[in-house]
């Protein structure tokens, strides 16, 4: 007999590194996925992940720490997208048959040739699936850092960049530099990816980055409290992960842990299914003669909202 | 060439006989403008002006260079020769915000957490930095600018669920909000049926004789505004010709515009452009 809730959790000096990245990590990851969806730029997160993966695989060979090889391939897959101009189809295809494709060869090198160096199997598994548990305390202080930068900039960037999701030649026709714009929030971007590797690995951080903010789309209507609702959903699942994650110690096999990041994915899909058991948004009454029924009005919201409960053309 | 000239000399004096001594104080005004895109010239000494209150049509066929001539004058567009003067004065970041831009579409998904009242918001400060707290000040201004386009019954939709005309109706008023003295609208009516359409335009009509908002948009077809419209810019063929709409719009005058024979027909009043022999 025990508790999920044990008297040693919150003791425990891995336990509490753990509760405070996550946190860091899932308020990060729920408000920059916002934008990311926004955007349309779901595709650039999850390339991000794998060129980190890279980088913190080669990292691993060369004995440093994970978070500085997801950080900097982060920030230079940034720039490269920024290059090849990753917003075009042509440029996604380029990115995901030869630049992603190239980076996780790479990957698969460095940590096959890092387990010869140290006979040890754990660290490709750090690497893709996280060390949420294993965070050397030196470098809380600079993932700390790193959120709330990432954070401050998304902030300061907050009305350009709905501005920009709403119309970019709106956006310039008012003096924003969009082009600049674009790259401060991938590097923004970038930083988030890096930080959620840290905690639940290269190959899942596009699972806190998108889930919170997929679930809160569905049930918010303003950018404000998408992000509310976003953070706190990742939030919820991180914490909760970890929570399960040490109580697993008792589940079979005995005395093997569960890997955090398997709980905080199943919590994420878990919130996102639940968002549907709510009844979806009300939609705001339209103009009186929109509730007619007649050819044009179907046309015109067949048009606009195809696929969405939006579309009915119900009798007043 | 020699067609290009005689174009603008046509342009210029139509323009001086109706108006001979208000040019400087016109709102917009284009001189010469030529924008060469990828060494293709694509619109070639372009020249109109625009007064205050004044509800002008850019119209022309598809590819005639409606939208090039919109994006120069918002500076978007560096034109390859010519100015473009607002208020007087070229083009700069003081008098770039006399200036309401209406873009053709929105880029939104309908499952977008943005609703009508966010974009109108973004019109008041959306393109600085920080993110805008709401106000009661804020609130009062969003709500009358979606009042003044009748769109103040969705207010709280989001945006991407709407149709197009409601879209529309939402962009004018996230451009009013800044309280411009020139609208801008690319195309507003691409794409609408015509109930809409005529609303739109009785919404844009409205704003131009209440508000003495100058209003210049581009349409490829003139008829749904030949009650509201002021004057007119025929564009086609890299080229066009401006001033009252009977004057411009005949046969003769469109045919050196296009550079072969079109006729054109008036049934019913409506004005039908027809490709000749």
């Amino acid at each position: 007999m025990h508790y999920l809730f044990e008297p040693g959790l919150f003791s425990s000096g891995p336990v509490r590194t753990a509760l405070l990245v996550g946190a860091v990590v899932a308020v990060t990851s729920g408000v920059i996925g916002v934008f990311t969806v926004l955007r349309g730029q779901s595709f650039a997160g999850h390339s991000l992940a794998d060129v980190a993966t890279t980088g913190g695989s080669g990292a691993f060979l060369v004995g440093l720490n994970q978070f500085w090889g997801f950080l900097a391939a982060g920030i230079a897959a940034a720039a490269l997208m920024e290059a090849i101009g990753v917003q075009r189809r042509r440029g996604r295809d380029v990115a995901t048959g030869v630049v992603l494709g190239a980076a996780l060869g790479a990957a698969a090198l460095f940590l096959y040739l890092g387990s010869l160096q140290t006979a040890t199997t754990g660290a490709s598994f750090t690497v893709l699936f996280g060390s949420i548990f294993v965070i050397s305390p030196d470098t809380v202080p600079a993932l700390v850092a790193s959120g709330v930068i990432a954070l401050f900039v998304v902030a300061a960037l907050a009305r350009v960049l709905l501005l920009t999701s709403v119309s970019p030649d709106l956006a310039r026709a008012r003096g924003v530099n969009v082009r600049l714009v674009g790259i401060a929030y991938l590097a923004a971007l970038a930083v988030s990816v890096s930080l959620a590797a840290v905690a639940i690995g290269a190959v899942l951080s596009t699972a806190l980055l998108i889930g919170p903010s997929a679930t809160a789309l569905r049930v918010t209507k303003s950018p404000a409290r998408a992000m509310a609702v976003s953070a706190l959903t990742g939030l919820a699942a991180t914490w909760l992960g970890i929570v399960l994650a040490y109580d697993s110690y008792y589940w079979p096999p005995h005395g093997h842990g569960w890997p955090v990041s398997f709980f905080v994915v199943a919590l994420v899909l878990v919130g996102y299914l639940l968002s549907y058991v709510r009844p979806r948004a009300q939609r705001a009454p339209r103009s009186p003669h929109e509730d007619e029924c007649g050819p044009e009005a179907i046309v015109a919201t067949a048009a606009t909202a195809a696929g969405t409960e939006g579309a009915t053309c119900s009798p007043a | 060439m020699q067609e290009v000239q005689k174009t603008a000399t046509v342009t210029d004096s139509s323009l001086a006989a109706e108006k001979p001594r208000t040019a400087p104080a016109d709102l917009l005004r284009l001189e010469g403008i030529g924008v060469r895109l990828g060494g293709r010239s694509v619109l070639g000494d372009v020249s109109f002006s625009l007064g205050k209150g004044e509800f002008t049509g850019i119209i022309g066929p598809n590819g005639a260079g409606k939208t090039t001539l919109l994006r120069v004058i918002l500076g978007l567009i560096e034109p390859s020769g010519g100015r473009v003067l607002v208020d007087g004065a070229p083009l700069h970041n003081k008098n770039k915000a006399a200036i309401g831009y209406v873009p053709q579409k929105l880029v939104i998904d309908p499952d977008m957490p943005l609703r009508a009242r966010d974009v109108v918001s973004l019109g008041l400060d959306g393109h600085r930095l920080g993110f805008g707290f709401p106000s009661r000040q804020r609130r009062a201004l969003v709500e009358a600018a979606l009042a003044d386009v009748g769109a103040d019954g969705y207010a709280d939709a989001r945006v991407g669920e709407l149709s197009g005309g409601e879209q529309q109706r939402v962009l004018i008023a996230h451009a009013l909000i800044s309280r411009p003295k020139l609208l801008l609208l690319d195309e507003p009516l691409a794409n609408l049926d015509l109930r809409s359409e005529q609303e739109i335009v009785a919404v844009l009509g409205k704003l131009a004789r209440e508000h003495e908002i100058s209003v210049l948009l581009s349409a490829h077809d003139m008829n749904p505004l030949l009650g509201v419209m002021d004057r007119i810019v025929y564009v086609a063929n890299g080229h066009a010709a401006s001033g009252p709409t009977d004057e411009v719009v005949t046969s003769a005058g469109l045919t050196e515009l296009y550079g072969h024979h079109v006729d054109v027909v008036r049934v019913h009043g409506r004005v039908l452009v027809v490709a000749g022999e």
